[in-house]
C-alpha cells in the first residue's frame, strides 16, 4: 500500500539517478587524460609552456662564437651586462648566424637608458646629464661600449678619427 | 575504448580541436631536467635598480606580453619628510618599461621597485581557481594552464600583489611564468639576463651551490606583504616600508 | 583609459568584475531570500504567509534559472565552464557553486515543486490538450496516483525537502558571501561576516520581491489582497532588515575602530566614489527609510490602503538599497589599489558583452520566467480549485 503510493517517488529517484550516471560517463571523457598527474592541474600544461620558444638566447650562446668581445668586455665595468641588454632578443641570430644580423645600435640612445642622471637611482651608478655631459655629441664618439672607461690616448685617437661607435655591435 | 573516445569527440568540433592540440602536444619531457630537482624564487636587490626598464622590455619582448599589461613592472617611490609626517608618492609610467623622468627636488627619498609575481609557495591565486587551471609547478613555479582556462578572473581578484591580467585577445588570466620555457632549459629568466646592474637574480632554492643561500644568510631580506603569509618566493634585499 | 588618482599597480587599472558580476549575488540573493519565505509557511506553520507560498517557489525557480546565466556571460571562455563539474578544485569557492547551484535547483527546488505541483500536474493532464498535455504528462513522470495515500506522502517528503532547503537556502548565498570574504588580498571583501551579512540581505531582498510580486499579481488578476499575509510578510521583512542592518553596522564600526592599513583608503572612497551608492542609495534611501516607514506600520494602526501604499514604497526601497549594496561590494572592492595608494573608475558600457543592455536583459528575464512557470503551474489553484486557474490564465 505505502509501497505503491511512493511509485512516482522511486521514478523520479530513478531519473535522478540516470541524470548523475549520465554526468559520470561524459566526465569521464571530456576530463584531459593528464589531469592529476602532478596535482589538480592538466599535466600536460608544464610541457606546453615548456614550449615556448625564448626569444633571449642567452649571454653563454653569444660569447660561444664572439668570444673576442667577452675578452674585451671583461677589461671593463660592462663585464656583467648581458650582451641582448644592448643588442636585444637574438635567439634567431644565435640559431642561424648569417639569417638574421643583429640592428645597428645608436650609441646617443642606447646610453642613457641606464646613464641619464635620475635622483631615483643609487648614488654608486655612474650617471650624467647627457646634455651638459657631451652636447649631443653621441656616447660612442669618447667611450667604447664594451669597454666604456677612457683612457687617455684612446680619447685623443678617437678625437681626431672617425668614430669607432658602432664597432662592438659590427661584431 | 581510444576509438570510441575519437568518434565521441569528433561530434564536438571544439572539442576535436582540444583533442588534436593535446595529441600535438605530447610532452617530450626536457631530457635532463626534473621539477624534483628544484624550487625557484627569486632574489631583488634594490640598491642595484636604476630603473632603466630593461627587464620590462625584455619581458615583454621575450612574452609577446600585449601593450598596457604588465608581467613585470617597476615603481618608483619617492617620500618626503617633514616634521615626522611622511607624504608617499609612487608612479609606473608605462610600467617603468621606458625609465623615470628626473625629479631633482631637494630633500626626497627616492628608489625604484621591481615587481613582478612573487611565486608564492601558499599562492592565494591558485588557491581560489575553480578549475585547476593555475597551479604551482612540482618546481615552484605558479603558472596557468592557457588551455583550460575559463576567464573567471578569481584569480586575478586574489592576487595581493597586482601581477594578474587577462589577455585582451585569449580571454586568459596571464602573468609571469618565472620564463619557464627558459629555466627549465638552463638559462636565466629574460628579465635576470637583461638586468645591466644584476638587480635581479634567479634562484634555486634547491641547489644547494645557488648564491641565494649566501646572501640570504647575510642580507636582511623582506618579502612583500608578509602579513598576508603567501609564502612568497620574491625576496628583496632594501626594501623600504613604504613600499606596499 | 579609464581614469585613475593616485597609483594603481599597472595591471590594476581595468576592473576584472563588471555590473554582471553585481546583479549574480542580487539575483541568487533574491533566490534565497525567496525561498526562505516559502519555507516560513511550511516548516514554521505561519499561516497568514500561505497565499505567497507557491508564488515564492516559483520566484525562487524564475531567479535560479537566470542567475548562472550572467556569470556565464562574463566569462572569458564560456565554453569551458562545464570543466567546474569537470574537474572541481575543492579549495575554490567558486567551485562549489556549481555543486550548490545544482543541489538548490534539483535537489530543493524543483523537487519541492514537483511534489507540491504534482496533483495539480496530473489533474492538468488529464485537462488539458495537444503540447501542454504532452508537458505534463512528462511532468508526472507516467505516474497518475494522487490517492490521498500518495499525497501524504508527498506531504511528507516535501516537508523533509523543505527543512533541508532552509540550510541549503544559507549555504547558497551565504557561500556567495564567501567567494568575496575569503579574499584575504581585498580588504573591502575579506570579512568573516561577509556571508552572514550576504545572507540576511539576500532574506530582505528576497521577501521584498516575493511582497511585491504579491501585490502587483493580485491586483493584475483582480483580486482582493489578503492584507493578513501581506501584514506578515512585512512584518518578516521588517525583522530581518533591522539584524541585516544591525550586521552591516557592526561591520562598518568594526572598521572604523580597528582602522587597519587599507582604512583610510577605504574611507576615502566611500567619501569619495562610493558616496552617492554606498552612503546615499545603500544606506539612507535603501536602509534607513524603508526601516522607518515599515516600523511606522509595526507602531502605528494605520488604514490598510495607506499600508498597502508603504509597503509599495517601502518594498521597492528596499530593492534599489539590495542592489547598491551588492553594486558597493562587487564594484567598490575593485576600484581601490590593493597598494592603498590610488583609485580607478568603473564606466560600464551600453551595449557591449558585459555592458548594461545585458545586464537589464538579465535582471527582466526571470519575470518573463515567472510569468510562463505561473502560467503552466498557476499558484492559485489550490486556494480555489477549478475556476481559478481559469481565470488566473485569462486574466494574464
Amino acid at each position: 500500500m505505502r509501497f505503491k503510493d511512493a511509485n512516482h517517488l522511486f521514478r523520479l529517484a530513478a531519473v535522478f539517478a540516470a541524470g548523475f550516471l549520465i554526468f559520470l560517463l561524459v566526465r569521464g571523457f571530456l576530463v584531459p587524460r593528464s589531469f592529476g598527474q602532478y596535482g589538480h592541474y592538466r599535466g600536460d600544461a608544464l610541457a606546453e609552456i615548456k614550449k615556448q620558444p625564448p626569444n633571449y638566447a642567452g649571454h653563454e650562446a653569444c660569447e660561444a662564437c664572439h668570444s673576442d668581445v667577452l675578452e674585451q668586455k671583461v677589461k671593463g665595468k660592462h663585464v656583467r651586462v648581458n650582451c641582448e641588454a644592448c643588442h636585444g632578443p637574438l635567439a634567431r641570430h644565435a640559431e642561424d648566424p648569417g639569417g638574421t644580423t643583429p640592428e645597428k645600435l645608436d650609441t646617443a640612445k642606447l646610453c642613457v637608458r641606464c646613464h641619464e642622471a635620475n635622483a631615483g637611482k643609487p648614488k654608486w651608478f655612474p650617471q650624467v646629464v647627457s646634455v651638459d655631459h657631451s652636447a649631443g655629441l653621441a656616447c660612442g664618439e669618447c667611450h667604447k661600449p664594451h669597454t666604456p672607461a677612457i683612457v687617455a690616448e684612446e680619447k685623443a685617437a678617437s678625437a681626431a678619427g672617425p668614430s669607432k661607435a658602432s664597432k662592438g655591435a659590427k661584431k | 575504448m581510444n576509438i570510441s573516445r575519437r568518434h565521441f569527440l569528433v561530434l564536438l568540433p571544439a572539442a576535436a580541436l582540444a583533442w588534436e592540440q593535446v595529441l600535438a602536444g605530447t610532452p617530450e619531457l626536457a631530457s635532463n631536467y626534473n621539477t624534483s630537482e628544484h624550487w625557484w624564487g627569486m632574489l631583488v636587490d634594490i640598491e642595484k635598480c636604476i630603473g632603466c626598464g630593461s627587464c620590462v622590455r625584455a619581458c615583454q619582448k621575450e612574452n609577446n606580453v600585449p601593450d598596457g599589461y604588465y608581467r613585470t613592472w617597476i615603481e618608483r617611490y619617492r617620500i618626503k619628510e617633514v616634521n615626522g609626517v611622511e607624504t608617499l608618492e609612487v608612479d609606473s609610467p608605462d610600467g617603468g618599461k621606458n625609465g623615470f623622468p628626473n625629479d631633482t627636488e631637494p630633500g626626497v627619498k627616492q628608489f625604484f621597485v621591481p615587481k613582478m609575481c612573487n611565486h608564492c609557495a601558499d599562492s592565494p591565486c591558485t588557491q581560489v581557481c575553480p578549475v585547476g587551471a593555475t597551479f604551482v609547478s612540482p618546481d615552484g613555479v605558479v603558472l596557468i594552464d592557457e588551455k583550460y582556462c575559463l576567464g573567471c578572473r578569481y584569480c586575478i581578484q586574489a592576487c595581493p600583489y597586482g601581477c594578474r591580467f587577462l589577455h585582451p585577445q585569449k580571454e586568459v588570466a596571464q602573468k609571469c611564468t618565472l620564463c619557464y620555457h627558459r629555466i627549465t632549459q638552463g638559462l636565466t629568466t629574460a628579465c635576470c639576463e637583461n638586468c645591466p646592474t644584476g638587480a635581479r637574480q634567479l634562484a634555486d632554492l634547491k641547489n644547494p651551490k645557488d648564491p641565494i643561500h649566501e646572501f640570504l644568510r647575510t642580507h636582511k631580506v623582506q618579502v612583500l606583504k608578509p602579513h598576508l603569509a603567501t609564502q612568497a618566493k620574491l625576496y628583496y634585499n632594501g626594501l623600504d616600508g613604504a613600499v606596499r | 583609459m579609464p581614469l585613475t588618482d593616485g597609483f594603481m599597480y599597472p595591471n590594476e587599472i581595468e576592473l576584472q568584475w563588471s555590473v554582471l558580476i553585481v546583479l549574480y549575488p542580487f539575483l541568487t540573493g533574491l533566490v534565497a531570500g525567496a525561498f526562505i519565505l516559502a519555507s516560513l509557511e511550511r516548516v514554521f506553520r505561519v499561516e497568514a504567509v500561505k497565499p505567497t507560498y507557491r508564488l515564492s517557489l516559483l520566484t525562487a525557480l524564475a531567479f535560479l534559472l537566470v542567475a548562472p546565466m550572467p556569470l556565464q556571460l562574463h566569462l572569458g571562455h564560456p565554453e569551458r565552464s562545464f570543466e567546474m563539474y569537470l574537474t572541481p578544485h575543492r579549495s575554490s569557492a567558486m567551485a562549489m557553486f556549481g555543486f550548490v547551484y545544482l543541489w538548490y535547483l534539483m535537489a530543493v527546488l524543483v523537487l519541492e515543486i514537483w511534489l507540491d505541483y504534482r496533483k495539480d500536474i496530473v489533474l492538468l493532464a488529464q485537462s488539458s490538450k495537444g503540447l501542454k498535455r504532452l508537458f505534463y504528462r512528462v511532468l508526472t513522470l507516467g505516474s497518475d496516483n494522487i490517492s490521498p495515500g500518495a499525497l501524504a506522502v508527498d506531504n511528507r517528503v516535501g516537508y523533509i525537502v523543505t527543512i533541508i532547503g532552509i540550510p541549503s537556502a544559507f549555504l547558497l548565498h551565504g557561500y556567495v558571501g564567501f567567494i568575496f570574504g575569503s579574499i584575504k588580498a581585498n580588504p573591502w571583501w575579506s570579512t568573516p561576516l561577509m556571508p552572514v551579512v550576504f545572507l540576511f540581505s539576500a532574506m530582505v531582498s528576497g521577501i521584498a520581491a516575493v511582497m511585491l510580486l504579491y501585490m502587483l499579481l493580485t491586483r493584475l488578476r483582480k483580486q482582493p489582497i489578503d492584507m493578513r499575509c501581506v501584514d506578515t510578510v512585512a512584518r518578516y521583512l521588517f525583522y530581518a532588515f533591522v539584524i541585516d542592518f544591525s550586521l552591516e553596522m557592526l561591520d562598518l564600526i568594526h572598521r572604523i575602530y580597528e582602522a587597519d592599513e587599507s582604512f583610510r583608503s577605504l574611507d576615502f572612497m566611500v567619501h569619495s566614489k562610493l558616496f552617492i551608492s554606498q552612503i546615499v542609495l545603500q544606506i539612507v534611501v535603501g536602509t534607513l527609510v524603508p526601516i522607518a516607514l515599515l516600523a511606522v506600520t509595526q507602531l502605528v494602526k494605520l488604514p490598510d490602503i495607506a499600508r498597502k501604499r508603504i509597503y509599495w514604497v517601502a518594498g521597492c526601497l528596499t530593492m534599489i538599497g539590495i542592489f547598491a549594496m551588492r553594486w558597493n561590494v562587487v564594484i567598490g572592492g575593485q576600484l581601490f589599489s590593493k597598494s592603498f595608494l590610488g583609485y580607478t573608475t568603473y564606466k560600464v558600457g551600453f551595449v557591449a558583452k558585459e555592458g548594461l543592455l545585458p545586464a537589464i536583459a538579465l535582471a527582466i528575464l526571470p519575470f518573463f520566467i515567472l510569468w510562463a512557470l505561473v502560467k503552466l503551474l498557476p499558484p492559485w489553484a489550490k486556494q480555489e480549485p477549478v475556476p481559478i486557474s481559469h481565470a488566473a490564465a485569462s486574466a494574464d
